[in-house]
């Protein structure tokens, strides 16, 4: 049953092949086997897991089980969990045991979903590759010296390795769709204000969105179902319908119209990766999509705003983790300021001091309008190219990433050949639109994701569109050898 | 040369709302440290701030009544510093786009003018903790029961040119405040607080001195202490040839004099930029108008309604229309007195020092301006005299009755039978032979001032019940006969 995707285990659940609590039982012991290897859970919560599902196997018995009902996920440690440490991949928060929940968490919980635990991730989701997580790297199931790719790179790994069959995500600059493409699976990053943002912590607030990854488009929408809303508690939320995304999956891909950004397909990209995502294209081609040639011409300018907007946002966001009231602090302080500065310098790691101190620059008068003004006046250009593509065509495709999955230890000494690998996903947070990225091949071994983009909103016609490609072909359903 | 004194003031009005700013927490003074911060208060990670729309209906409110440009597209930003009573790292505050744009306040100087200061803006923005030093030998303690509370900052042009003109302002934005019931307006509690950027030049002089910044003054007498402390602090540093060095002081109100606290170097960059959790606040004309149709009264509108309906003078008229409760209070009780210039003397004189006496809200009076007309009808009917009348008043104010009743209880009816009063009258010229004889002998023009000695006799006598009038007229008569016979 493990192997089952969140639609076939909703199926076995109802049909009562297996209880949630057996369901359960299994991944547990899953995970206790095989996580070793890949280091994708930070913290596994047995004992609440197995009190959900029994729960749940009540609410089924009762005659009141929901879709979600009994079905086992994992939360990336971002998400406040009551009761449960949530550490945001970070030795501040390492003793944080969280007094409330995520709106995320809540809604996951009303719907009688099991949590297995929390995943591993880039320290407060500020990395590409897992590797700035306080907890070791998460590892490539493909290739466990490969990198998962991040900062959602635990919840990627742990469905690829088959330890959860589905887990919450969040992406600031492609944190979903970039580790989904690295493992081969499923990732959707919602409309920015589609998902409520409480209690998930930030990183940039103005481009976190919080969305699922699991193998295929079809366990997306089970789960987007779920997750999205409208939440009074989040002001930038949006207070809009919630379809069930589940409907459309099936509708016909004649007529859709889709763009190939030019910009999308230089030659800086690996040669097998483009091979790749041409040949998806004809598939869907094939699937009745016509396809035409498009430009967003500010491309090249989305990493160096980015780079700016979501450090300074970063900077003032993570000024509350000062070792007054929770989270880490130091031994011994001799005043306040030794406290602040040993707090904090010894609670945050490389690539999280890297970005406050960036985003501090940034802001810091004098410097102001030379960068974060005109980072902001970029964002609106970069936007506009997209809304400006997106009234010609419905989807835009492309890679998701430049390359495979690359080597732990490859990049990080190099943060800014690091920060390249966001380059095809990092200005779709810019523009606040939606994107998924979903299996296409594979270059050496290790797998290939396609990016699909469309205007806001647009949820139910990328998972259309993806499920429609996944029903044509297999790629979603290669596991890595176990 | 003359010296002249620049002062510009911010003054943190807290608003009323039951809520803060930005969660469910309530406001309330005076609660245990730390019960009423919630989730958002305290910064959890993830937590996100939600605007309370009460606090813009305040903000609007007092834009109105200042007649100032309503900032109909405002937006909130974060005013980022470290502080351990400040749980985000950041305050959020309105910096580019605020609220309340350019309005302005009439003073009254002593010299019976008005002056027109400005208001260069006000702005909303969420209220700090507080640290506890003292309870917590060698450590800090944090209470974040403030935290989040919301605060109108006003903030006024450098029109003020004295002490006295900062303190005139500041009672006006504090009776406008209160009036539009936006802020308590409690100083002691710190709801209504001042911060005072004070600089001195020569007179005539166009360009600024340097200017220094008082911070957290809570009280109307301590602004004024400070301020003048402070120009004086000024003018002598720059007489002995020195230079004002630009910095923030904090008023020691036991020792009356300011002292540095930080200067401009040491001075935080506070690296606004517009709150990402926040949208803008957009706001119409429909919304404004609404608002506009529910404003109160406001202070110099019933001043001069004072002026003209109860002919009261311009300084009686101030001080009875600063204050919503007050001029209720005054109103109530000149309507059933039908006596204004008598429901005024009395408000102003023994009711306010009964109330400041005793540290009490002229709403918590225990003489109700009902119960003060009552007496007051008493006195204009004779039943009484004003002197007995200050009696009855301290019996009403200890809780013994209305004034009919002290009056009965203690027997304190005025006594207006002319043959009684006679009798106490030939008593008083009986007993007093000596000073009868210096009347007669007297000068006819230089009687009326020695009539007053028999008068306090009399009322002596009776207790001060005698009606004063018939005392007067009797004793003139019968002395004046004695003179002339």
């Amino acid at each position: 049953m493990l192997e089952k995707t969140l639609a076939g285990l909703a199926q076995g659940l109802a049909a009562g092949e297996f209880s949630s609590v057996e369901l359960t039982q299994s991944y547990l012991d899953r995970i206790k086997a095989e996580d070793g290897a890949l280091n994708s859970f930070i913290t596994v919560t047995e004992e609440q897991a197995l009190s959900q599902a029994q729960a749940a196997d009540q609410r089924r018995a009762a005659g009141e089980a929901g879709p979600f009902t009994g079905l086992p996920i994992a939360h990336k440690d971002i998400f406040c969990t009551e009761g449960v440490r949530t550490s945001c991949g970070s030795r501040m928060l390492d003793n944080f045991i969280s007094p409330y929940n995520a709106t995320v968490i809540e809604n996951f919980n009303r719907a009688g979903a099991v949590s297995l635990g929390k995943t591993n991730m880039d320290e407060f989701a500020m990395g590409s590759s897992n590797e700035s997580s306080f907890y070791g790297p998460a590892r490539n199931p493909w290739n466990t010296e490969c990198v998962p790719g991040g900062s959602s790179g635990g919840s990627a790994a742990a469905i690829a390795g088959g330890l959860v069959p589905g887990a919450t995500g969040t992406d600031t600059g492609g944190s979903i769709r970039q580790p989904a493409a690295l493992c081969g699976i499923t990732g959707l990053k919602p409309t920015y204000g589609r998902v409520s943002r409480y209690g998930m912590i930030a990183y940039a607030s103005s481009l976190d969105q919080g969305g699922p990854m699991a193998r295929t488009a079809e366990d997306n929408a089970i789960m987007l179902n779920v997750m999205a809303g409208f939440d009074p508690k989040d002001s930038t939320s949006i207070d809009k319908a919630v379809p069930d995304y589940t409907l459309t999956l099936n509708d016909s891909l004649k007529g859709l119209k889709i763009g190939l950004p030019k910009e999308y397909f230089s030659d800086e990209i690996d040669p097998q990766i483009t091979a790749q995502v041409q040949a998806a294209i004809k598939e869907f081609e094939a699937l009745g999509a016509t396809v035409k040639e498009v430009s967003l011409p500010n491309s090249h300018l989305a990493i160096p705003a980015y780079y700016i907007i979501a450090p300074a946002e970063a900077s003032s966001n993570l000024s509350r983790f000062d070792g007054v009231r929770y989270g880490y602090r130091c031994n011994d302080p001799v005043d306040l300021e030794d406290m602040y500065k040993r707090s904090r310098g010894e609670g945050f790691g490389e690539e999280v001091k890297r970005r406050i101190m960036v985003g501090t620059y940034a802001l810091s008068e004098g410097f102001y309008d030379a960068y974060y003004k005109k980072a902001l006046q970029i964002r609106r250009l970069i936007q506009q190219d997209f809304v400006n593509v997106l009234a010609e065509v419905d989807i835009i495709m492309g890679p998701t990433t430049p390359h495979p999955a690359f080597k732990l230890g490859e990049k990080t000494s190099d943060p800014v050949a690091m920060y390249m690998e966001d380059i095809f996903t990092i200005s779709l947070n810019l523009a606040g639109m939606p994107g998924m990225s979903i299996p296409c091949g594979f270059a050496n071994g290790l797998p290939v994701g396609l990016q699909l983009i469309g205007n806001y909103f647009a949820e139910e016609r990328l998972l259309n569109a993806a499920h429609q490609f996944q029903q044509a072909t297999d790629w979603h359903r290669q596991t890595p050898a176990r | 040369m003359e010296w002249e004194a620049v002062i510009g003031l911010e003054i943190h009005a807290q608003l009323a709302t039951k809520s803060k700013i930005f969660s469910g927490a309530s406001t309330a003074f005076g609660a245990e440290p730390n019960t009423q911060a919630c989730a958002v208060d305290l910064a959890l990670p993830g937590t996100l701030p939600v605007f309370n729309a009460e606090a813009l209906r305040m903000a609007v409110l007092f834009g109105l009544a200042i007649d100032a440009e309503i900032g109909y597209t405002s937006v909130f930003d974060r005013k980022n510093y470290f502080y351990p009573d400040l749980p985000k790292g950041y305050q959020t505050s309105q910096l580019f786009h605020p609220i309340v744009g350019i309005g302005h306040v009439d003073i009254e100087l002593e010299d019976g003018t008005t002056k027109r200061v400005g208001v260069t803006r006000a702005h909303l923005e969420e209220d700090a903790g507080k640290s506890l030093h003292e309870e917590f030998p060698s450590m800090t303690g944090i209470d974040l029961n403030r935290a989040g509370t919301p605060l109108l900052e006003i903030v006024s042009e450098p029109d003020m040119r004295s002490a006295e003109e900062a303190v005139a302002y500041v009672k006006k934005i504090h009776s406008i405040v209160t009036n539009l019931g936006i802020c308590d307006g409690n100083m002691s509690e710190g709801s209504f607080r001042c911060d005072c950027n004070v600089s001195v030049r020569y007179k005539g002089e166009e360009k600024f001195g340097n200017r220094t910044e008082t911070k957290n003054i809570n009280s109307f007498r301590f602004i004024e202490k400070a301020i003048k402390g402070e120009i004086e602090r000024q003018i002598d540093l720059l007489e002995d040839g020195g230079t004002i060095t630009q910095e923030t002081r904090l008023y020691d109100a036991n020792k009356d004099e300011t002292r540095s606290m930080r200067s401009k170097e040491e001075a935080n960059d506070y690296r606004y930029f517009p709150c990402p959790d926040l949208l803008p606040i957009v706001i119409d004309d429909e919304y404004v108008e609404k608002l506009r149709s529910t404003l109160p009264e406001l202070p110099d509108a019933r001043k001069a309604r004072f002026i003209e309906q109860y002919q009261l003078s311009e300084y009686d008229a101030m001080v009875l229309s600063a204050y919503r409760d007050l001029s209720h209070y005054f109103e109530t009780t000149a309507n059933i007195a039908d006596d204004a210039k008598l429901a005024a003397n009395w408000v102003m004189g023994e009711l306010s020092k009964h109330l400041n006496q005793n540290d009490t809200d002229i709403t918590a009076s225990p003489v109700t301006a009902e119960m003060l007309g009552g007496l007051l009808l008493r006195i204009k009917d004779n039943t009484i005299t004003g002197k007995i009348a200050k009696q009855v008043f301290e019996a009403m104010w200890a809780g013994e009755g209305s004034a009919d009743e002290v009056i009965e209880a203690k027997g304190l009816k005025q006594v207006t039978d002319t043959g009684a009063i006679e009798a106490m009258v030939d008593e008083v010229i009986a007993a007093n032979q000596p000073q009868v004889d210096q009347y007669v002998s007297a000068e006819p023009d230089k009687r009326g001032k020695m009539i007053g000695f028999f008068m306090g006799k009399v009322m002596q006598a009776s207790q001060g019940k005698a009606n004063p009038g018939q005392v007067q007229g009797l004793l003139k008569q019968k002395l004046d006969a004695l003179a002339n016979s």
